[in-house]
């Protein structure tokens, strides 16, 4: 009797893992069909930018060539122009976005711990989340100049803000059955933060700050843009006043590999960091 | 009456901020002319509205804004729907939706410029392209979620695709459609007030960049301050609409 129940669970398990087999094999096609069919969409993309912009219906002025456009970014690579430009508006989104990360998470894990800290925060986030801070630009000049001190400034000053609200979420959903009993094994606050508090709050800190990577670059572009001077967004914009239109294609295409590579980087470091979460095997 | 101090309690300290703001300019610790007194900048504000400027300027802005957030609601919602629903729009339309989701949207700023020039056109298309991918992508997420058991019953009593869709479909990808909305709403504040500053002759942003090249400081913090007022007020009455328009859903 028992061998025969033994029995049954062993093939319905068998069975099971068959399913998954020949599941995981549907995923697997789907993924390869869809990454094809990805691949495709883009050149069909460029093909179709190529011969648009060939067929004189739009001057190429309004729409260069793809193929002229790429040429245009092989130059700048030659001539170093694009690294230059890429390096600085990486540097400044990036030391932005660090900066805003650390603090963010700092700021939340304090207003977690302490009322004072976030009776005192708590207003000022709910209010300055929603509102457009770029508009605080102006102003940041006024006080720090044209330098990349207050470009940096203003990509922390925009995108600290996801990085705290998920912080605090983050901590605020911790099992509370966890909290108490590392207390009760004699845990410190400070050991019960780093160890238990900041750790199972990390998917939703990762997720505060695949929110804040991308107004990041958003931001540093602009800055770019308003401040003029070296930078992706400073070059397209001289591009633009020299009604330079490769120019300001070229600044596009290379944005928007940028912003590409930037999130699925971030991606990766998610899945990296989270490898003992149940959100990785389920997706793995 | 408990309610009302417990609320000035929680807003207390943007109170505090506000008059350690006020005392700090007064007290010239900081340059008058970086940080004026707040009571200063209310007078320009007062000035600014009334010369017509503020409004004028205002309405060019909200002209804007509000014309490129419809057209990204309708286009990109409807694509969403249709891309959940129809599985080869999907496959090829995916892909490009995930191309351009990473876009720093602030680079289409100098493109919009060079097809449309420095009008209401360009800011329009570029808030329309910027809002565009996460509406998109709240009704894609919406419309993929929809009970599939809802449809088929749908079906069965005879309801046609256009029903189906409008009465099926769209509610149920109502919240994150919503939610879709909501980011592109915030974007389009952005968008618009740093197109407006980089390249404009009218709108908050040339308003806020005309008056700090005069050395106004005064007016630009007020204008400054109306605009960021505006994007969390925008925020939290959208805010009231979504709660308004989910309250079927218990």
């Amino acid at each position: 009797m028992v061998a025969a129940v033994a029995g049954i669970e062993g093939t319905a398990s068998l069975s099971a893992a068959e399913a998954d087999v020949t599941r995981d094999a549907a995923r697997r096609l789907d993924v390869v069909f869809r990454g094809g069919a990805g691949v495709f969409s883009v050149l069909v993309l460029l093909i179709a930018w190529e011969v648009f912009a060939r067929s004189g219906r739009v001057t190429a002025f309004m729409l260069p060539p793809f193929s002229a456009v790429a040429e245009r970014i092989y130059s700048d690579a030659a001539s170093g122009d694009l690294w230059i430009n890429l390096g600085l508006t990486l540097y400044r989104a990036m030391a932005g976005f660090v900066i805003a990360a650390v603090g963010g998470i700092a700021l939340g894990a304090l207003m977690s711990r302490n009322r004072l800290i976030r009776w005192f925060f708590d207003p000022i986030i709910s209010v300055g989340f929603p509102m457009p801070k770029i508009a605080f630009l102006p102003v940041i000049i006024l006080w720090l100049g044209l330098y990349d001190v207050s470009k940096i400034s203003i990509v922390v000053f925009d995108a600290i803000f996801p990085v705290v609200t998920a912080t605090l979420a983050g901590i605020a959903s911790v099992d509370k059955e966890l909290i108490w009993s590392a207390l009760n094994m004699g845990a410190s606050e400070r050991e019960v933060m780093w160890q238990i508090k900041l750790p199972a709050a990390l998917p939703q800190i990762l997720t505060g700050l695949q929110v804040a990577l991308p107004i990041s670059l958003i931001v540093a572009i602009i800055a770019e843009m308003v401040m003029g001077g070296y930078g992706l967004g400073g070059a397209m914009m001289s591009a633009s006043r020299f009604a330079d239109s490769r120019g300001v294609f070229a600044g596009i295409v290379e944005i928007a590999i940028v912003g590409y590579a930037l999130i699925k980087a971030m991606a990766v470091l998610r899945r990296r960091l989270l490898v003992w979460h149940q959100e990785t095997a389920e997706h793995g | 009456m408990q309610g009302m101090t417990q609320t000035g309690f929680r807003y207390l300290p943007l109170v505090l901020l506000a008059l350690g703001w006020e005392a700090v300019a007064r007290l010239n610790i900081i340059d008058s002319q970086a940080l004026p007194p707040l009571t200063h900048i209310a007078t320009a504000w007062v000035d600014l509205v009334r010369d017509g400027e503020l409004v004028d300027n205002g309405a060019s802005s909200l002209y804007r804004g509000s014309m490129g957030l419809l057209l990204a609601v309708v286009v990109g919602g409807s694509l969403g729907i249709l891309m959940a629903r129809w599985r080869l729009l999907d496959v090829f339309v995916n892909p490009l939706v995930e191309l351009f989701y990473p876009l720093p949207k602030s680079a289409l700023i100098p493109v919009t410029v060079l097809w449309l020039g420095f009008g209401d056109g360009s800011k329009i298309l570029l808030i329309f392209l910027g809002c565009m991918i996460p509406v998109t992508i709240g009704a894609y997420n919406g419309a993929r979620g929809s009970d599939q058991a809802l449809v088929w019953s749908a079906r069965s009593m005879g309801a046609n695709r256009l029903r189906l869709l409008w009465d099926v479909v769209v509610p149920s990808a109502l919240p994150e459609l919503l939610n879709g909305i909501r980011t592109a709403l915030a974007l389009a504040f952005i968008l618009l007030v740093s197109s407006e500053l980089i390249v404009s002759q009218q709108g908050f942003g040339y308003l806020i960049g005309y008056l700090g090249s005069t050395g106004a400081y005064e007016g630009m913090y007020a204008v400054v301050l109306t605009v960021a007022f505006l994007g969390f007020a925008a925020d939290r009455l959208y805010q009231l609409l979504m709660q308004w328009l989910l309250q079927w859903r218990e």
